[in-house]
């Protein structure tokens, strides 16, 4: 479209043009003009003329008169094929002195530039301001280090004198001092043979001429060398790096063979000079080859071989090559059988392994011994043989392994400990009747010094006394009004361990005996319980339902085993002069009796009573807000519905879990302790985000009680101390080691700020 | 401005003041070691004035195995060469009270600090007062002194005798026997120097001396039955447990004050950091007297009938009450309920003590156990012994020997270390008195242990029992008057306020995260805004046209779902954790499960 309305205009343009030269003839010919003029005519003429023919119409016309129509695409100054200037126009006809002047000013004018306009006010002070913050700032940064030294110093001590000149050595204060006792003379003399200090303490001449060595020009050239060999490394870096790009095969193929012969040639040479490192090498070729051998290169399987197969029908020359390699593979596995026979016999007995699969291994060594899994359910048969069929030559190890019990046998089936439990026991049983016979006797033995006969008696006496004890107080049990206690009392052995930390282990024979007779305190009981018909209580593990009640028994199962079962030896006691307090028999049978009347079975009871109030006490309340009667039928004794209450009971959230919750003999109190807590911290201080960042900051005490004084003193020293009596001067350039005043770089950027305005008036003009 | 601090610098394990090498930092995700395993490790804020440095004993300079003893009990020397430089310079006034030095003067150092966060820098300080602290042990001269059988000998059969025999005229003169049959059973107590005894008879005997150069301060007879004698903060005041009530006298045996707000005491008990006299009373109060103003601080109902058996916890000043249902509570004046309570002994408790590092608890009770409790969070028995006897007092040393007195016999045990509990296995020490025991306390100080019987009092030497070494600022055995003056007003100023007794002291130097939270609440509730909230997520101008309106709102859609997804994987997550938690509770349910109704 545009293209045509250029073109139409172009038209247009041009059959003005046409009538309009007519018009300027006799216009131009009234005038009056030299010449030149007439010859420029007479040119337009001619061009007017030549452009009719319609093959150069596009020539613009020079437009040499104002005329009302003008149009805005020829006007041009072409025509005349010279350039309009200036001072063409204003030359007059004839040169006149009167212009000369004028002419003269006119150049001034031109050379002049144009003044600008100058920016308003606040555009100027704005960039002011710019500027001088930009430099000022500059000026200033030279001060950053020291501020951050300063603020991160430990302490600043005011008026910031210089440093004071480091005491002078007590030697150079008494120069005129000198070694008089032998003893300081041995000493100096030792100084000076090894060529110590004697004055200055710090540094031995050696470390002073190192220290001289190295004036800052050889530093610096040092520098510069270690630059360039930095700079050399990093360009062989890069070069090998492209190398390593480069992907063309022949290039690659190229090197290698060249690499070879570099080998090879470097090989002969170390033959000639140091055959045992040529051996070696021998073999690393060897082993290339061997490489070589396993790539299959030479078997005719390659692409080019394949190629070449092809070709080998109709071309003598690929025949050739494919016969040469054939060859050369033949030479390789030659050699291969020539190298070393039984090398390779064992290579293949290798092979061989690896190729058979692994499961055939698995198998043969499962043939060799069990299974494991056989193996161990047979160890185990044995096991139990073992107890079975002599469990009184060997009730030891029968007590290990109840002891053991519980951590070993927990994969086997419950039946089977069940069954295996109730055969020990029974073994066990036996036994202690036994034991119980030749008691004293064995104890005795165990003690082989006679010194401790009277010990050891005193023992098995207090041991029997509690076993008495014991079973009075199981039998009082039985008696008491609460049966459930009495229940638990056979407490299975696993629960014990879980709330229990035995710090003892049994280690001794006695203390194994007396295991067994734990055990068989148990037993004894057993049958009590199942005559009742409670075999259901005593394997709670069969027992799937009412998980719920468990749950509550086992917490009361540890209390009670934590305090009932825990009853180990009094056996430490080793005191002669007890027996003595113990007076007859019967009266102690009978304090016991009191005490066991009042030593308050419901203790346990009591305390979880106890101890479940201040659980529900401490727990978050729920909110009821049924309106009974509401939407419903009301009256005495009708409740609001299940559905109803579910809906507007708004549930309290549950709170963290209690202290004590895995403790069953102890309530902790879960109250806030207000009156400290009014002592507590109460906000966090700025910096900090969490109260934890700011707990572990004040963690460490700072008191003198808690840290040596030394340490106190540091913890505690003043950021700023001021000296007093001192005038405190700001801080100057000379003092921290400025040489350039910072007063002369401000006033320059203000003295010529006209500089920068035309500078930024540019930018703005852009 | 400056760096944050670092979130995950975090609370580090309280460091063992030997430690050298530095731990890696923790972060505060990773749960804090549960004191039971770290408590072993004395971290420098123990209890406040506890600050003697412990000498660890060598391993095999000492062991002489000829000589039975083979170290006397230990005699120290004169207070110039105890002090230490340290707290010499202290003594000279600049006594710089607990606050004079805030930690805000490390802060403003932090603050501005870019490389280091101000965390590093608070664990750098602490490791090197650490370092300093145990190089400082270097400057404690004594060793405490112990007893070794030979081959296979039995230390417990080494009677007093043999001892006393064996160490110089000096120690010897501290074993001595007061006989004093006519006034009944004796209860007792040391000053907190070690240097003053006083003890009062069932029937009406007081009297106070300077036991190691036995000269007699006072000797009155009150006409009255005394159940309990307790020095207060200085040798120079006495508290009396009389028949009715609690009376004070002073180092003349003249009567001061009669507090008849405390009636029918059975126990007493001094708390030395708060001037604090704990009285427990028949009528089942236990009631805290600040013996400094005179005012009664506290009188808790522990609505457990007749109390007689009471102790203190020296780390936290926590009161250890016994009662007839097996059961020990915990009590603070702070608090109108315990503590906590711990189920100790089927039968009634009948002594109850605490260990000097508030780590270990002894107990017996009726059913003639004695059981050491571990008081480190847990509170369950480390290891129980039945006695034939029962034991009816209890006593720990300074070095954490436990003495019971059962009948007319008084056991002595003693552990592996300074911070492990006694082992019960074997007695250390025995020794059988003329009468039955009714007071025991070792003194501080000195390888003594005092016991109070029926036929007076006896002295024995416990070689190891106490600390060898002694502040000389703190409680100095041979401070003159005029320097017990001034201790007596630089610990009035230093003073514990009752209302800071608490379980775990370390937690006052925690910020109470409730108010806190409350204070945050308010100040949002306050502006309508959260200041603190993070600001919503602005899409980043982007240029080429891929900052369109339709771009910005999917950028923001993005950052909302990823933090969404965050939202719903964590409470995922608490959800698991709830689940496993549930689990492992309920036994396995059985395939016949089905069929039971």
């Amino acid at each position: 479209m545009n293209v045509n309305q250029v073109a139409e205009n172009l038209a247009l343009s041009h059959q003005e043009e046409l009538v309009d030269l007519p018009k300027n003839y006799p216009l131009s010919e009234n005038e009056d003009e030299g010449d030149s003029d007439g010859e420029r005519k007479h040119q337009k003429l001619l061009e007017a003329i030549s452009s009719l023919d319609g093959k150069n119409r596009r020539k613009l016309a020079e437009r040499s008169e104002a005329s009302l129509k003008v149009s805005e695409f020829s006007v041009s100054s072409e025509g005349s094929g010279e350039k309009l200037v200036l001072a063409d126009l204003l030359e007059p006809v004839k040169t006149s002195s009167s212009l000369a002047t004028i002419k003269k000013q006119l150049n001034r004018v031109k050379s002049k530039k144009v003044v600008e306009l100058p920016l308003n006010k606040e555009k100027i002070e704005q960039i002011h301001r710019e500027v001088a913050f930009s430099k000022t700032s500059q000026v200033l940064s030279k001060w950053d280090p020291i501020i951050l030294k300063n603020q991160q110093a430990e302490q600043l001590v005011f008026p910031l004198g210089k440093e004071q000149p480091a005491i002078a050595p007590i030697e150079h204060a008494l120069s005129g001092w000198k070694a008089r006792t032998p003893l300081e003379q041995e000493i100096f003399n030792l100084l000076h043979k090894n060529k110590q200090p004697v004055t200055d303490p710090l540094l031995t001449p050696m470390e002073k001429a190192s220290l001289q060595a190295m004036s800052l020009e050889e530093a610096k050239m040092h520098r510069a060398e270690l630059q360039r060999a930095r700079a050399l490394q990093s360009y062989y870096e890069a070069k090998a790096r492209k190398e390593k790009k480069i992907k063309s095969k022949k290039y690659h193929r190229v090197v290698k063979k060249g690499k070879a012969k570099k080998a090879l040639k470097e090989f002969e040479q170390l033959q000639k000079v140091n055959p045992t490192v040529a051996l070696e090498e021998m073999e690393k070729i060897e082993n290339a080859r061997m490489m070589e051998r396993m790539s299959l290169k030479h078997q005719n399987s390659g692409k080019w071989a394949k190629s070449k197969a092809i070709m080998a029908k109709y071309d003598l020359e690929a025949r050739q090559a494919m016969q040469e390699q054939l060859a050369q593979n033949k030479e390789l596995t030659q050699k291969l059988q020539v190298a070393s026979e039984s090398e390779e016999e064992e290579g293949g007995t290798e092979v061989e392994e690896l190729l058979v699969p692994h499961v055939v291994n698995e198998v043969q060594m499962n043939v060799d011994g069990p299974n494991p899994w056989m193996f161990r359910s047979c160890t185990s048969d044995t096991k139990e043989a073992a107890t079975q069929e002599d469990p009184e030559q060997l009730p030891e190890l029968a007590a290990h392994e109840v002891s053991a019990s519980g951590a070993e046998e927990r994969p086997v089936a419950e039946e089977e400990i069940l069954l295996r439990e109730f055969e020990e026991r029974q073994s066990l049983r036996k036994r202690s009747e036994l034991n119980q016979d030749a008691e004293p006797a064995s104890s005795q033995e165990t003690k082989d010094s006679s010194s401790q006969e009277v010990l050891s008696e005193l023992r098995a006496l207090s041991q029997k006394l509690k076993e008495k004890h014991q079973s009075r107080k199981q039998k009082a049990s039985s008696e008491g009004t609460v049966p459930q206690v009495q229940r638990e009392e056979p407490a299975p052995e696993e629960a014990e361990p879980l709330l229990l930390q035995r710090s003892e282990r049994v280690q001794t024979l006695e203390e194994l005996e007396e295991l067994g007779k734990e055990d068989c305190f148990q037993n004894k009981e057993l049958p009590r319980p199942v005559l009742e018909g409670q075999q259901s209580e005593r394997t709670p593990n069969n027992r799937p339902d009412a998980p719920k009640e468990k749950k509550e028994k086992e917490q009361l199962i540890n209390l009670q085993n934590f305090l009932t079962t825990q009853s180990p030896s009094m056996r430490s006691l080793a005191v002669p002069t007890i027996i003595e307090e113990l007076e007859d028999e019967e009266e102690r049978d009978q304090r016991q009796m009191i005490k066991e009347a009042f030593a308050g079975d419901d203790v346990i009871r009591d305390f979880l009573k106890e101890k479940r109030e201040a659980v529900e006490a401490s727990k978050p309340k729920d909110v009821d807000l049924t309106l009974p009667g509401w939407g419903e039928w009301g009256g005495v004794g009708l409740k609001p519905s299940a559905k109803k209450r579910r809906q507007f009971l708004i549930k309290a959230p549950e709170g963290p879990p209690r202290k004590d919750k895995n403790l069953p003999n102890v309530i902790i109190s879960e109250k806030r302790n207000i009156h400290a807590a009014a002592h507590q911290v109460q906000v966090l201080p700025y910096p900090f985000t969490h109260h934890r960042q700011f707990e572990r900051t004040i963690q460490t005490p700072i008191g003198s009680t808690w840290n040596t004084q030394r340490a106190f003193q540091k913890l505690t020293t003043p950021k700023v101390v001021t000296k007093p009596g001192h005038i405190i001067k700001p801080i100057k350039a000379e003092d921290v080691g400025y040489q350039s005043s910072s007063r002369s770089d401000l006033p320059v950027i203000q003295r010529n700020p006209k500089r920068i305005t035309t500078r930024h008036n540019k930018e703005e003009k852009l | 401005m400056e760096t944050a601090p670092k979130p995950g610098k975090d609370v580090p394990p309280k460091k063992d003041k030997l430690q050298t090498k530095r731990k890696k930092p923790r972060r505060y995700w990773e749960e804090e070691t549960v004191p039971t395993t770290a408590g072993a490790s004395p971290g420098p804020p123990r209890n406040k004035k506890n600050r003697e440095l412990r000498p660890q004993r060598p391993k095999n300079a000492h062991i002489l195995k000829k000589s039975r003893i083979s170290k006397k009990p230990q005699v120290p020397k004169k207070p110039r060469e105890w002090k230490n430089p340290e707290s010499q310079s202290g003594l000279s006034g600049v006594s710089v009270g607990p606050d004079g030095c805030s930690p805000v003067t490390p802060l403003i150092l932090w603050f501005f600090s870019k490389t280091r966060s101000r965390l590093e820098v608070a664990e750098a300080e602490e490791e090197e007062t650490s370092i300093k602290a145990a190089r400082s042990e270097l400057l404690l001269a004594e060793e405490p002194g112990f007893l070794e059988g030979e081959d296979g000998e039995d230390t417990a059969k080494i009677c007093q005798a043999d001892i006393v025999e064996a160490v110089d005229i000096a120690s010897a003169a501290k074993h001595f026997d007061l006989n004093l049959r006519q006034f009944g059973p004796y209860r007792l107590n040391y000053s907190r120097t070690g240097r003053h005894l006083a003890f009062g008879g069932r029937r009406g005997h007081v009297a106070a001396l300077d036991w190691v150069t036995k000269k007699l301060m006072c000797e009155i007879n009150v006409m009255e039955a005394v159940r309990d004698i307790r020095f207060l903060h200085s040798e120079a005041l006495l508290a009396v447990a009389q028949n009715r009530w609690l009376h004070i006298y002073d180092n003349q045996g003249i009567e001061l004050h009669c507090i008849r707000r405390c009636d029918r005491v059975t126990r007493l008990e001094f708390l030395p950091f708060h001037f604090l006299l704990a009285t427990a009373s028949e009528t089942g109060f236990l009631t805290y007297l600040d013996v400094s103003v005179g005012k009664i601080v506290a009188a808790l109902n522990a609505r457990a009938g007749r109390l007689d058996v009471m102790s203190q916890n020296p780390y936290n000043a926590v009161i250890h009450l016994g009662h007839s249902n097996g059961t020990v509570s915990l009590w603070s004046p702070a608090m109108k309920e315990p503590l906590a309570k711990i189920l100790c002994h089927r039968g009634g408790v009948r002594a109850v003590a605490v260990d000097s590092t508030g780590t270990y608890m002894a107990t017996s009770g009726l059913d003639h156990q004695l059981k050491i409790f571990d008081l480190r969070g847990t509170y369950q028995p480390l290891s129980t012994r039945t006695l034939p006897h029962g034991a009816g007092h209890l006593a720990f040393s300074q070095r954490g020997l436990l003495v019971a007195g059962m009948g007319d016999v008084v056991n002595i045990w003693a552990g592996q270390g300074k911070a492990s509990p006694p082992s019960l296995e074997q007695p250390y020490l025995t020794h059988r008195l003329s009468g039955p025991v009714h007071g025991l306390q070792f003194c501080p100080f000195e390888d003594v242990l005092g016991v109070g019987h029926t036929g007076g009092i006896t002295s024995m030497l416990v070689p190891g029992a106490s600390e060898p070494n002694f502040d000389g600022l703190e409680s100095n055995p041979y401070r003159s008057r005029k320097q017990r003056q001034e201790w007596e007003v630089k610990a009035l100023l230093e003073k514990v306020p009752a209302e800071l007794i608490c379980l775990d002291p370390r937690a006052l130097a925690e910020v109470d995260v409730i108010s806190l939270e409350q204070g945050k609440k308010e100040q949002i509730e306050r502006l309508g805004y959260d200041p603190q909230a993070k600001a919503p997520f602005q899409p980043k101008p982007k240029q080429k046209g891929r900052s369109s309106t339709a771009s910005l709102v999917k950028r923001k859609r993005k950052v909302m779902d990823e933090e969404h997804r965050d939202k719903v994987r964590q409470s995922l997550q608490q959800q698991h954790h709830k689940e496993a938690k549930a689990k492992p509770t309920g036994a396995r349910p059985s395939a016949l499960d089905r069929f039971v109704r």
